[in-house]
């Protein structure tokens, strides 16, 4: 069982985690697209501290004996994991698309410029 | 809703006025070269005064061609914006331009321009800033898988709720607008799958929504945008922006009309 302390700091860090990410779709800094990944960790985060016996219980299905942290650990790691790829994906289309737009604006001001 | 019935039993009246407005058909397209051509063909056979803008999302087959040889302006987009971005590319185009009105017909086919009447007789009548087409508003005659059916129903719920005016289709894209909503769209529209943010949107900027029953037809051509799990993020998403959206200012800026 997580101390108790331990179990508020956790649930306050994630709800910090969740205001900060709804104030920036808000603010229309953050498209909802994207808020979904952040509100489902908060969400989970949420659901891990305020449940205080959950990461023992899920360590044991996964048959971690001797240290049920080392499972959240892995979690984490694993999620970097993906939200990185994730990332890079969306870069390399990014990237894709600015070339086309420059492409596109050449070819229009040159276009203009034998036009006199 | 009763007066609604009537407006398109005087189209002759309507046309009439609507020849003194310059106005625009925005139609967004996304590989519909089978489809395109007749929508444009049967908004020229409603009312041959009006323009048409046909707003390309990226398409890899002959969309843009065939709209441009039926004599539509033709917006080709440099890669795919999704249907939040095409569209608002129209409404920029009108607001450009100083079009009075903007009707949204979808290139696919499944709008039909002779009900184009019914559409615009609120906003002639000044009695809306922006109209809807729904399918439910009179009945039902669309026939639709049962997941869609309750993800349309619930989205009206929350949605009439949110605007406290009742709602019944939030996800319909035969829609018209005056100048306000041509100005207000162009500043501000909402990604990827626009409508039902969009009838919130209208409702918190203070502008009057009406919604008027259409049928809609079976499309005809291509294959809709939304998948299985498409669905699913497209109601979570959805949900969550309006939920957000309350929590906006919504003293927007944009340009008054003019």
């Amino acid at each position: 069982m997580t101390p108790l302390p331990v179990s508020i700091a956790a649930a306050i860090a994630s709800f910090v985690l969740l205001v900060v990410v709804f104030e920036l779709i808000r603010s229309r800094r953050l498209r909802e697209r994207y808020a979904l990944l952040w509100l489902l960790t908060g969400g989970l985060l949420l659901a891990l501290s305020v449940w205080r016996d959950g990461l023992n219980t899920i360590a044991g299905w996964v048959g971690v004996r001797t240290y049920p942290p080392a499972v959240l650990g892995a979690l984490g790691a694993l999620f970097i994991l993906v939200v990185l790829l994730h990332y890079s994906t969306v870069i390399s289309r990014l990237s894709d698309q600015s070339t086309i737009l420059a492409q596109r604006l050449a070819l229009l001001e040159q276009q203009l410029r034998e036009r006199g | 809703m009763a007066e609604l019935a009537a407006s398109p039993s005087r189209p002759d009246g309507l046309l009439a006025r609507l020849a003194e407005l310059r106005r625009l058909a925005i139609v967004p397209a996304l590989n519909e070269e089978e489809c395109v051509g007749r929508v444009i063909d049967e908004i020229r056979e409603f009312d041959p005064g009006f323009e048409i803008v046909v707003v390309d999302d990226g398409s890899t087959d002959r969309t843009a061609g065939v709209a441009v040889d039926r004599g539509a302006h033709v917006v080709r987009l440099p890669f795919n914006l999704g249907i939040g971005g095409a569209v608002q590319t129209g409404y920029r185009y009108a607001f450009e331009r100083g079009y009075d009105i903007a009707v949204q017909v979808d290139g696919d086919g499944q709008h039909d321009p002779a009900q184009l009447p019914t559409l615009l007789g609120p906003l002639l009548d000044n009695q809306a800033d922006m109209v809807v087409g729904s399918r439910f508003a009179v009945g039902e005659g669309y026939r639709s898988s049962f997941a869609r059916r309750l993800g349309i129903r619930l989205f009206a719920r929350v949605v009439s709720a949110v605007v406290r005016q009742r709602v019944t289709d939030t996800t319909s894209g035969f829609r018209a607008v005056n100048r306000r909503g041509i100005a207000l769209f162009a500043a501000d529209y909402p990604h990827d799958y626009p409508e039902v943010e969009a009838t919130v949107m209208v409702v918190k900027q203070g502008l009057r929504l009406k919604e008027v029953p259409v049928a809609m037809r079976e499309r005809v051509g291509g294959r809709s945008s939304i998948t299985a799990f498409g669905s699913v993020y497209y109601m979570v998403k959805v949900l969550l922006a309006i939920f957000v959206g309350l929590f906006r200012r919504h003293a927007f800026p944009y340009e008054e009309a003019r």
